[in-house]
């Protein structure tokens, strides 16, 4: 069927001010992303993938205008972890700010200087997006592989010292990044990476994640809390047998934030956990998009999501799970909450499942209510002034999708973030 | 202590009015008691004094040590002094059982000014009061009511109470749903906070529970308003006779 013309136009003036590298071991890959790219066009309020969400801000030439928001009422993500930070800037890397990038049973390079040595992200960069074009296109993720500017690649060889802790700081009202991070994590080793800070007024990230047998892989991030920055990412993974992937994004402000998880469990007892907290408050769009394929047998999937809106915001959640045949034991869970905090709020949710093993047990839920009228005067009832009682039955809320945070003091982090934000916002 | 003149109350969303004048006083250091048949407006009353939405006062005034608790904030009137034992207590999932007492116990403390107590006291205290009403460590830990058996949540009830240790006590048919060991527990529980600068109004259908707290007054409340007053005795004729001498008395 021959592409829209408005979907060619529209790619055609989005790629018209960018261009590919002239060398180096990601340029072929960077061209058949291209070529990918070409037989999609640019994502459309009007495609089935994106009803709900309005793409023309991720897609038009240039980003519209947002402003850095000087968080100086709280402390920078993750502070007390002890961590290796690598930080970009407008997405630049500055070197200056990061760490040493040496770290016992990890292998890190960047994107932008890796040599041609760096064989086993030549067999990643692209090749799980590329996998992730199908049944659905995902068009921002190809243009992302194709005009990448930089990135981080770590291999895990082993239990990695410490996460790594990526660190976007955004500084220009018009900056607009394009990051692209490839991530390896060898048989049984283990990898933590951190992710936090708006990164740019608009940033488009794509992060291949490749676990191999019996390797752990947690992802935790924060998307910092500028009001009018605008966001598209991807992950995709790809789980060998008895692997486990676990990622948790907290979100608070943001003008449109997608998030899309696309993960593959094709070796058996693999073990895909992916988890998102988001608050919004007025302008603020956040969805969610996940797509998890059971291959295997005996597989563990849980998306847990929960998203707390008020003044109009709007949370969007699409998540489909897709057993194929074969999978058998597969055990599937999935739940998107919403908590409306006014009537103006609204959550859209779109759960799916498609099932060809007969051996599977796949649930989901998707609820969105208001807060517990009764339980905010039981608080109050016992002396616990209205915001702070709101902002309890919040965090309550949020909780289950906090929990899928294995490290304590990450969560604790995250936890205590939150915490600050409620009861600095009074009440979300 | 407890002032309540005149009281008519309504729901907010129907015309159906609950309350049709109550006039009540208890005195600092005085138990008193109110009974009256099912629907008669006692839990009502006791959510009007703690500040539940979904009732308009038409009439009437409730006051506290002298200020008026109607025009308060539900956390106000419980800063000032005022707790409510729920007939029915709330469950709160996701909220621990201790972070909720060491919150309520706190901002009550900064409303009043003072310094909220540091986690090793608070520990201490809660573990000791615990102890009394044979709440384990396990409950402690549950989120707020939730999976508590009947008789456990009076028990909590009792217990933020007895960590509050607020002026004036409303107990809302805190017996029913107890064994006859865990009505000890409870009332021991009360009796031990009862002192010259404390006042308590308990709610119950059973003299069982009166055999254990002692009241000094008690009431009997039919369609909306006190309808007779009376000593302990009052309750033991209910007790015998139920309603019906009275109500056809005071008709
Ligand atoms: N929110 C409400 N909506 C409708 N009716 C209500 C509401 N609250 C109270 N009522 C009605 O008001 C009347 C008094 O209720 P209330 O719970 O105060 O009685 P009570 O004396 O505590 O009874 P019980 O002894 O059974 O606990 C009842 O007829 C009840 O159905
Ligand atoms: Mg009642």
């Amino acid at each position: 069927m021959a592409l829209p013309q408005a979907k060619t136009d529209a790619l055609e003036a989005r790629i018209a001010g960018l261009s590919l590298p002239a060398a180096g071991w990601s340029v072929p890959a960077r061209k058949e992303a291209l070529a990918r790219l070409s037989g999609m066009g640019m994502p459309a309020k009007r495609d089935e993938y994106w009803r709900y969400t309005d793409p023309s801000s991720l897609t038009a030439v240039s980003p519209k205008a947002a402003a850095p928001l000087e968080a100086a009422d709280e402390a920078p993500a993750f502070d007390g972890i002890d961590r290796l930070t690598l930080v970009f800037v407008d997405g630049v890397f500055d070197a200056a700010a990061s760490d040493d990038p040496a770290l016992a049973g990890v292998e890190i390079s960047r994107l932008a200087e890796a040599g041609p040595d760096i064989h086993w992200a030549r067999d990643l960069y692209g090749v799980l997006e590329a996998r992730g074009q199908s049944p659905v296109q995902r068009p921002l993720s190809a243009l992302n592989t194709a005009f990448a500017s930089d990135g981080i690649l770590i291999r895990a060889t082993a239990k990695a010292a410490k996460p790594v802790s990526l660190v976007y700081v955004h500084k220009s009202d018009t900056s607009d990044a394009i990051l692209h991070h490839c991530i390896k994590v060898d048989a049984g080793a283990e990898l933590t990476v951190l992710e936090s800070g708006p990164a740019a007024a608009r940033f488009n990230k794509v992060m291949e994640v490749d676990v191999a047998e019996g390797g752990r892989f947690h992802h935790i991030r924060t998307q910092g809390r500028d009001h009018d920055r605008r966001a598209v990412t991807h992950i995709f993974a790809r789980l060998a047998a008895e692997s486990l992937f676990k990622s948790f994004t907290l979100t608070a402000n943001g003008r449109l934030t997608r998030n899309e998880a696309v993960l593959e469990l094709l070796g058996d007892d693999a073990v895909a956990h992916v988890a998102g907290a988001a608050v919004g408050d007025g302008d603020f769009l956040h969805d969610d998009t996940v797509f998890i394929t059971h291959q295997g047998e005996r597989c563990e999937s849980r998306q847990v999501f929960k998203k707390v809106l008020k003044n109009g915001a709007v949370g969007v959640f699409q998540g489909k799970i897709l057993v194929k045949p074969g999978a058998q034991k597969t055990d599937g869970y999935q739940i998107s909450q919403s908590l409306l905090l006014d009537d103006d709020s609204q959550f859209l949710a779109k759960p799916e499942l498609e099932i060809y093993a007969d051996d599977v047990q796949c649930s989901h839920g998707s609820t969105s209510g208001a807060i517990d009228e009764t339980a905010l005067f039981y608080l109050r009832s016992r002396g616990v002034p209205m915001r702070e009682a709101q902002a309890l039955l919040v965090l309550a809320f949020l909780a289950e999708a906090i929990r899928e945070i294995e490290d304590e003091a990450l969560a604790d982090d995250i936890r205590s973030r939150m915490e600050g934000w409620l009861n600095r916002h009074k009440g979300a | 202590m407890l002032e309540i003149k005149n009281l008519h109350v309504k729901l907010e969303e129907e015309d159906k009015v609950i309350l049709k004048g109550v006039n009540l006083t208890v005195e600092a250091g005085k138990v008193h008691a109110i009974m009256g048949p099912n629907g008669s407006g006692k839990s009502t009353l006791s959510y009007v004094l703690s500040g539940r939405a979904g009732y308009e006062v038409t009439d009437g005034s409730a006051t506290l040590e002298g200020a008026e608790l109607l025009e308060m904030e539900p956390e106000e009137r419980a800063a000032a002094g005022l707790f409510l034992a729920f007939q029915y207590p709330v469950e709160i999932p996701g909220v621990g059982n201790m972070t909720f007492l060491r919150t309520a116990l706190n901002a009550q403390r900064k409303a009043r000014g003072e310094d909220e107590l540091s986690a090793g006291d608070f520990l201490k205290l809660v573990r000791e009061k615990a102890k009394a009403l044979k709440i384990d460590a396990d409950m402690m830990k549950r989120p707020v009511n939730v999976g508590f058996s009947g008789g456990e949540k009076k028990r909590n009830e009792i217990l933020q109470m007895a960590m509050l240790e607020p002026r004036m006590c409303i107990l809302d048919e805190t017996d029913s749903g107890l064994d006859v060991d865990a009505m000890k527990l409870v009332s021991e529980g009360v009796n031990a906070l009862r002192d010259a600068g404390r006042g308590f109004l308990v709610i119950t259908h059973y003299q069982r529970l009166l055999d254990h707290i002692k009241p000094d007054v008690v009431h009997i409340m039919a369609d909306g308003r006190i309808v007779k007053t009376g000593g302990p005795e009052l309750a033991l004729e209910v007790e015998q006779n139920g309603y019906a001498g009275i109500l056809a008395e005071v008709a």
